[in-house]
């Protein structure tokens, strides 16, 4: 796709370290960290504790139904399992259609790699390269009942059907009244978030502009795990659903993934772990970042902190975010999308609104953030969220 | 699969390289080169005429220099199969019996009475909007009448003929337009924003062109659920929009996917000459909305919309051509002339003088035509007309005048049906909004809707 499919290949090759090591301009000019970092230290996916590194870790999930907790796992990346959860959607039923744009060959992001041998051009397809076009084919698909998952090769490029999504989709239901008529079939992939060199337009996390609109569902997965369960449960939604990947997990985060089909619950938040003066709440990827703050500041400051992944970032589960918060009096929200009227900005209202968590804060809400600006290519590491920008929220508002 | 597809396939393999070829290998018998080539065909023998560009694999090479200029091609012909004095010109048109000619007449002066009589009630301030489709009428009853029961509907907002015609009743109408608690829309539209799930008719939605990428998407269902179970019944989609909204990008993403994915739909352009105050000539510039189907490798007709023989005959071919191999689109442009004002929101006597109006009323118009076509057959006469209008008219007022009386849905549906469960935040909101009602019972009105505020409990 015009500059996107040319440089998606080194968009998902940049984590490979062995394709770095002989460009050292290359390292300098968009990765790594300063020699003296202490908290800026490039994310290890392969020892982060919120990936699954082993079989047991990986099925422990109490949300996992006892056949899939008894069952085996599979070592995959985040566009393989997508490919799984995506083979086994249209395994499982055969109205499932799977289209856009490349998504013949198996995906700029391999995200559909086989599926057109396995399932036939029939049901995963190129389309022509026009977004409007694209969406409302997939809206008019599942208007009849067919569970359309539409891909869009990048999130920058959702505007042209921007109108398909909040005037038609997000209102199918609403205006159709008593006939009934859902768009619960219809799924929209798109790769999003900032990769180290996408500027501009290969970069956007527009999830707050869905998050405005009543009637659609925004998911955005941390891991390969979860991008599987809430990308079948985006799939069965009654409810049309925007399910985000943020691209530089393709193949940077790794774990073992359960073997079959599972789903995790929409709308329902996780406590990836529990803490008692702070609440640290993320999704996607400053997930990571997050993880590596909360370590250091644990360490540094001898404090306990929860961590919550919002998985679904619309409709939100504001009661487990409330809970913990009531609990520990402290919260930092991070997101890499910009920090005006982003989630932040929703959470932190929904904490200072509510009367019972307004009386148990100590501390200010504090939201990390990408600044109030476009995505500058040379400029990215110091716009997305890093663990010093995260570190240091958290200790002002332990010492607030 | 089309060519400028995999023609970008190889420009991309060639570039990209030892990375691309590290891609190519990772696939599963190596399928992607394999289809390139054979789509292909074999590199062309020097010195041959054709050639294989793989945009545009059967263009000739030329040594004359020349630009394709529209005016060489002579604009697209109307079809007609009835003449204004309503004398059957197309000998071949297969015509409907008389009582089936009668029915869709009078769902023709249907429409026309209960548009005469909804402008007036929204002028008297009864309901708070309307749309017309005087001069439409044919072009809507014709085409409906063509078409299968169980074939999926997308309309823009001037069809009620269509609806009509399926069997929308004057109750459903009214309903809809009073937003009582029986419009089946819940109140929710503005009125002439229909649908009807048992019609088969998607619900309108003011955005225009919205519906046509839809109707492509349901033609590409309804024929995947057919290639999986071959007993259910062949069905297309047809898809209805006016001149103005086929200027949308919707309708150029609609067209070119649908005819890359072959999808059995028909699109069927209104073109009454006017986008509320826009005359044609500043809509386009080419042969109206027909010359542009080809160009997306689409099977195109335009027919005169005042001649409801032509439009049936014409909509009847469309649906055997869109499921022929497999499916395919099909587009019809039907020529008429929007009578009425854009709607009860506009003067259109501010942009264009009455005699023009007057002049297509009498001129030409799809009632006067089948009416003449009807008295020539010797089953309609004044006396018959007389009497059908007035039935009419005292089925509509009876009609309105009991939508008018009933009440409102519940405020509660008003949260209802954002998704298909209530959110925890929508209940916290429809709570706050029934204490803020309680707390200031009289700021609020809520004696019209069903069960008060308590219907937010």
């Amino acid at each position: 796709m015009r500059i996107p499919s040319r440089l998606s290949h080194s968009f998902v090759n940049s984590t490979n370290p062995s394709r770095i090591i002989h460009n050292t301009r290359f390292l300098k000019a968009y990765s790594t960290h300063p020699p003296q970092a202490r908290l800026n230290k490039k994310i290890d996916y392969a020892s982060t504790a919120i990936l699954c590194h082993s079989k047991s870790s990986a099925l422990q999930n109490p949300e996992f139904s006892p056949g899939i907790q008894n069952g085996t796992t599979k070592r995959m990346n985040l566009f393989q399992s997508i490919n799984d959860a995506l083979s086994l959607a249209l395994s499982i039923d055969e109205t499932t259609l799977v289209f856009g744009e490349d998504v013949g060959f198996g995906g700029v992001f391999r995200c559909t790699g086989g599926l057109a041998e396995l399932y036939g051009s029939e049901r995963v397809f190129n389309t022509p390269l026009c977004e409007q076009g694209i969406i409302g084919f997939a809206i008019g698909a599942a208007a009849e009942g067919m569970k359309a998952v539409a891909e869009i090769q990048f999130a920058d490029y959702v505007y042209p059907a921007f109108d398909q999504l909040v005037n038609e989709a997000a209102k199918w239901r609403y205006r159709d009244g008593d006939h009934g008529r859902g768009l619960g079939g219809l799924t929209v992939r798109m790769p999003c978030g900032a990769v180290g060199h996408g500027a501009l337009y290969h970069s956007q996390s527009p999830e707050s502009l869905f998050t405005h609109i009543p009637g659609l569902r925004v998911i955005m997965p941390r891991s390969p795990i979860q991008a599987k369960g809430l990308l079948l449960s985006a799939i069965q939604s009654p409810d049309p659903c925007i399910f985000m990947e943020p691209k530089a997990l393709y193949r940077a985060a790794v774990e073992d993934v359960p073997v079959g089909a599972y789903t995790l619950p929409l709308s329902v938040a996780e406590i990836v772990k529990p803490g008692e003066d702070l609440t640290l709440i993320s999704y996607g990827n400053p997930m990571y970042t997050c993880s590596a703050a909360l370590e250091a500041a644990e360490r540094d400051l001898g404090i306990s902190i929860e961590l919550i992944d919002l998985r679904t970032v619309y409709p939100w589960d504001k009661e487990t975010v409330l809970k913990s918060v009531r609990k520990t009096g402290r919260c930092v929200v991070v997101h890499e999308s910009m920090i005006n009227a982003g989630i932040g900005a929703e959470v932190a209202a929904s904490i200072q609104e509510d009367k019972e968590t307004f009386l148990k804060m100590e501390a200010p809400v504090s939201r990390v953030a990408g600044w109030s600006i476009h995505m500058p290519l040379v400029y990215e590491k110091f716009n997305v969220p890093d663990v010093a920008r995260v570190y240091d929220a958290i200790k002002k508002s332990i010492e607030y | 699969m089309n060519s400028q597809r995999i023609g970008g396939c190889l420009l991309r393999v060639s570039r990209r390289g030892m990375k691309s070829a590290s891609v190519m290998r990772s696939r599963p018998n190596g399928g992607w080169t394999g289809r390139c080539h054979s789509t292909m065909g074999p590199s062309q023998k020097p010195g041959a005429a054709g050639v294989r560009f793989p945009g545009a694999v059967d263009s000739k090479f030329t040594s004359s220099l020349s630009f394709e200029h529209p005016s060489a091609y002579t604009a697209i012909p109307t079809y007609r199969a009835m003449s204004p004095e309503g004398e059957i010109l197309d000998p071949s048109v297969v015509l409907p019996s008389d009582d089936a000619a009668l029915e869709m007449y009078l769902n023709m002066i249907g429409v026309s009475i209960m548009d005469v009589i909804m402008v007036e009630a929204q002028r008297q301030g009864r309901l708070s909007f309307y749309m017309p489709s005087q001069g439409e009428e044919g072009t809507c009853v014709g085409t409906a009448a063509a078409l299968e029961k169980d074939d999926v509907i997308f309309s823009q907002y001037r069809e009620a003929g269509v609806f009509m015609q399926r069997g929308y009743t004057l109750e459903d109408f009214m309903n809809q337009l009073f937003a009582n608690r029986k419009d089946k829309g819940r109140g929710r539209s503005m009125p002439v924003h229909y649908g009807s799930k048992e019609l088969n008719i998607h619900t309108i939605s003011s955005p225009l062109a919205t519906q046509i990428p839809h109707a492509a998407g349901a033609a590409y269902a309804l024929k995947m659920q057919r290639l999986s179970n071959p007993s259910l019944p062949p069905r297309v989609v047809a898809c209805y929009f006016g001149e103005g909204a086929a200027s949308e990008g919707d309708f150029h993403g609609a067209l070119n996917i649908a005819a890359t994915r072959s999808c059995p739909v028909i699109f069927i352009c209104r073109n009454n000459g006017y986008a509320i105050s826009t005359p044609t000539l500043e809509q386009y510039r080419g042969d109206g909305i027909a010359s542009r189907g080809t160009g997306y490798g689409i099977d195109t007709i335009r027919v005169d919309g005042n001649d409801i023989w032509a439009v049936l005959e014409v909509t009847k071919r469309a649906r055997e051509l869109a499921l022929k191999d497999g499916g395919r689109p099909v587009l019809i442009e039907a020529m008429s002339y929007r009578i009425s004002h854009h709607s009860t929101s506009d003067d259109s006597f501010a942009y264009r003088a009455r005699i023009e109006v007057e002049d297509w009323k009498r001129r030409d118009n799809p009632i006067t035509r089948l009416r003449k076509y009807l008295e020539k057959r010797g089953v309609w006469d004044e006396a018959k007309e007389i009497e059908a209008r007035t039935n009419i008219k005292k089925g509509v007022l009876k009609a309105l005048s009991e939508a008018e009386k009933e009440k409102k849905p519940p405020i509660k549906a008003m949260f209802e049906d954002v998704y298909e469960e209530m959110t925890p935040e929508l209940r916290c909101q429809m709570e706050d909004l029934r204490r803020v009602m309680e707390e200031y019972p009289a700021e609020y009105d809520v004696g019209e809707f069903e069960g008060g505020s308590a219907s937010l409990r």
